[in-house]
């Protein structure tokens, strides 16, 4: 399958390996019932594989690292600074900290992940499959600890290929095992994002964690394993809609790992001191084709299948410089570049362009959006609600009340105290329930305070008032600023003009 | 059977099925799916070992782990009553006018309250206590036997007029069934009780009625018509009529003696909930 020909290869002398394969997902060969052939990715050298080694060191550090970052946010409350706290509800994001009822915050950072997606796949294509996407970054893990066990692409091939003894068994053991211990560290630290880190950790080694940590545990490491050990291309190919949806996002002029026909064509062999006119650069070693993770050839042209990791331009390079050919001929180019280039000429690189402006106006918009929801974030929320049963109450001298369930919500992180008063119902009393006359109403460090207010009209008032019901405002004043928060309800009276029961 | 045909396209052998033209080929299921199948019935065996599954003849195979949804309930009960023992206890042990000055416990004697009311007094008193014709209107300030607190807990836990020998109990006499006051002394005295919120229309009646009242009504309703809370007779100078204050109304109370009936809760409902009750009963808005 895999053979170096050094004997017969012209161009052995300056150390280009040439690889007698075929992509395994060839894009004539493709067919939507073939059974999967494993694909095993050859060990690039150059500079986007080292960009991908450091995309990879800060993603996996990010990640694990910060449940464990500190942010001090005062008494009672908790000092992680990314935490989703399901068990009260919030949300702690650094400075932020989202109640359920501002969930569109979180929203609105997703939209703008969206966008910034699109306006990435219009420049430069699949970034983020090819450098961040998790699935990538842990897949690139696993053929590490993989090439690690069982060597490089031929040792690979040949492993599998031997029938089954000690020694295949204990570096594919190795490798599976690997594999889990690396799943277990992806769900261990997934489970940090929700419940304080060293205290979690303390309880997962004592055994004392919830049941809930350790089945999240469980799951992340059998579908890391999964994801990242076995199934690996698939998932891009079979699994991910993303590949359908980036073709609405690229245009001509996107940059793409492109391999330049108009130069390598007509392809072959190459014999050194060979002329190279009336040829193309492309000797066809297929180094490109070894190192592709996804088992395509980029020669194919652009395909759903290929999540643009740019490896093969590593290995092209490479092999252009030991035959003394320019590099580039796989490259970051747009279908506009090469259709120039083809033609003699040059395209320049347009990056404002309607479909770039337009996602990085949407972009601003929505950022501006937030910013400004973020400022006028209020620390104070009240809700008024109006007894639907019974609606009104009849007392003994004529007058009528009305209750109220008032709901007070305090994000700041200090208790504060409030006065209520009614405001446009003329000789209206407030009474609090449970409260003396006149008490001011303390809520304590960021919570919510449910109280019954009953507003009392007297009788020789009801005339006055609409029988459809009269709007009035309760007032929330913040004893100490002064600040008040309005909210309109309503007063209702019985039917009848004065009150009174037929 | 058919003859064996084999697809030319792929070498497939067809399932000789033929719709509109097109022929089925004989392809295996998806071995993943099939192992997923032949997990399920495994799972499914070891299922009904150990979880409850067949009926027999007489009950059912009751499976190895003993798992009954009725002990799990029984078991989720208890854990809930568990978890609410602390404020169980302290509100068992606060007393009645005690317990508005601590609002944790305030708060949950009004949760529990509201949800034994909905159950237990919904039904006669509507679940928003707003009454009915008949049955008091809990949310406004007319006491038939007193809205304190106290009053209130003695009320719930021994009921009106109910079997219980604590019961609160009065009865008014039957002026009309009985034949005590005549018709047109009865229109008399009704008009007299309307006169006291000032709806009479007949002048000439209420006055008549005045004695009458004074005769038959003022000992237990007093003078002023401003009722007794502690024989249950209700005010008759407000704007409340618990059996409607029109004439009618009024005339049929006075023939027929009214006298509605609450049944005890001491021993159907045990005292902690009572207490919520009371406490719930209490917030509604009209508690004194």
């Amino acid at each position: 399958m895999d053979r170096y020909i050094i004997a017969a290869d012209p161009e052995a002398a300056s150390g280009v390996a040439r690889h007698d394969v075929k992509a395994v997902n060839r894009r004539e060969d493709r067919s939507l019932y073939a059974s999967r052939q494993k694909v095993y990715p050859k060990l690039a050298h150059g500079r986007f594989r080292a960009i991908k080694w450091l995309v990879m060191a800060a993603t996996l550090g990010i990640y694990y690292a910060l449940p464990w970052l500190r942010w001090h946010r005062g008494p009672d409350l908790p000092d992680q600074a990314v935490l989703l706290d399901m068990a009260n509800n919030r949300f702690f994001f650094f400075f932020l900290e989202i109640w359920p009822q501002e969930f569109y915050f979180v929203t609105g950072l997703l939209v703008l992940a969206a966008l910034t997606l699109f306006l990435v796949t219009s420049v430069a294509g699949r970034v983020w499959c090819g450098y961040t996407c998790p699935q990538t970054v842990w897949t690139d893990l696993m053929i590490v600890v993989e090439r690690f066990w069982q060597g490089d692409r031929n040792a690979r091939i040949a492993l599998d290929k031997r029938p089954w003894g000690p020694v295949k068994l204990l570096k594919k053991g190795m490798t599976h095992l690997s594999w889990l211990a690396i799943g277990l560290a992806t769900g261990g630290a997934f489970v940090f994002y929700f419940r304080d880190a060293p205290t979690l950790a303390a309880e997962l080694l004592s055994g004392t964690a919830p049941t809930i940590a350790y089945l999240f545990l469980g799951i992340f490491t059998l579908t890391t394993y999964l994801l990242g050990g076995i199934a690996r291309e698939q998932v891009c190919i079979y699994m991910c809609p993303w590949p359908r949806i980036q073709g609405a996002m690229t245009d001509h002029e996107t940059l793409l790992v492109s391999y330049r026909t108009h130069r390598g064509e007509p392809r072959g062999a190459h014999k050194k001191g060979q002329p190279w006119e009336g040829r193309g650069d492309c000797i066809d070693c297929k180094a490109c084709v070894v190192v592709c993770p996804t088992g395509i050839d980029i020669r194919d042209g652009s395909q759903l299948e290929c999540i643009q990791c740019a490896l093969c331009i590593d290995a092209c390079n490479d092999i252009m410089g030991k035959i003394g050919r320019p590099r580039g001929l796989i490259a970051y180019d747009s279908i506009a570049g090469q259709e120039a280039a083809a033609s003699g000429g040059v395209a320049p690189l347009r990056l404002v362009r309607g479909r770039t402006l337009l996602y990085a106006g949407l972009i601003g918009l929505v950022g501006a959006i937030m910013v400004v929801a973020l400022i006028n974030r209020t620390t104070l929320e009240v809700n008024v609600l109006h007894d639907r049963n019974p609606p009104y109450v009849l007392l003994s001298d004529g007058a009528v009340r009305n209750g109220y369930t008032v709901k007070i919500l305090n994000k700041l992180h200090e208790p504060r105290e409030f006065a209520l008063a009614v405001t446009g119902l003329a000789q209206a009393k407030l009474a609090i329930v449970g409260m003396d006359a006149g008490a001011s109403v303390r809520v304590t460090t960021d919570d919510l305070r449910e109280l019954r207010v009953l507003v009392t009209v007297p009788a020789e008032e009801l005339a006055r008032l609409e029988s459809a019901g009269t709007p009035f405002a309760l007032v929330v004043r913040d004893l100490a600023s002064g600040h008040e928060t309005a909210r309109i309800t309503q007063f209702q009276k019985p039917s009848g003009t004065n009150g009174r029961r037929p | 059977m058919s003859k064996r045909e084999i697809d030319d396209v792929t070498g497939v052998e067809t399932t000789g099925h033929e719709w509109d033209g097109i022929k089925e080929l004989d392809k295996p299921l998806p071995r993943w799916w099939l192992l997923t199948f032949y997990a399920t019935i495994i799972w499914a065996v070891g299922y009904w070992i150990i979880y409850p599954a067949w009926p027999t003849l007489t009950g059912y195979t009751a499976g190895l782990l003993g798992y009954s949804q009725r002990v799990t309930v029984a078991d989720e009960i208890k854990a809930a009553q568990a978890a609410q023992s602390q404020f169980r206890d302290l509100l068992d042990k606060t007393p009645l006018d005690q317990i508005r000055t601590s609002p944790d416990l305030l708060r949950f004697a009004m949760a529990g309250g509201a949800a034994a009311f909905q159950t237990n007094c919904g039904p006669c008193h509507g679940r928003g206590a707003q009454g009915f014709s008949g049955y008091p209107n809990l949310n406004d300030d007319d006491w038939l036997w007193g809205g304190s607190i106290a009053d209130i807990h003695k009320t719930i836990s021994f009921g009106i007029r109910s079997d219980q020998k604590d019961a609160r109990a009065s009865q008014m006499p039957r002026y009309g069934l009985d034949k005590l006051l005549t018709d047109s002394q009865i229109i008399d005295a009704a008009e007299f009780v309307l006169s006291l919120t000032g709806r009479s229309t007949d002048t000439a009646a209420a006055a008549r009625g005045r004695t009458v009242y004074a005769d038959q009504c003022a000992s237990c309703h007093g003078a002023d018509g401003k009722g007794n809370q502690d024989q249950g007779a209700p005010n008759l100078a407000d704007e409340i009529w618990l059996y409607g204050g029109s004439r009618q109304a009024v005339v049929e109370s006075i023939r027929t003696g009214r006298g509605g009936m609450m049944p005890a809760w001491a021993g159907r409902l045990d005292p902690v909930t009572i207490k919520a009750l009371a406490v719930y009963v209490h917030s509604l808005g009209g508690g004194k």
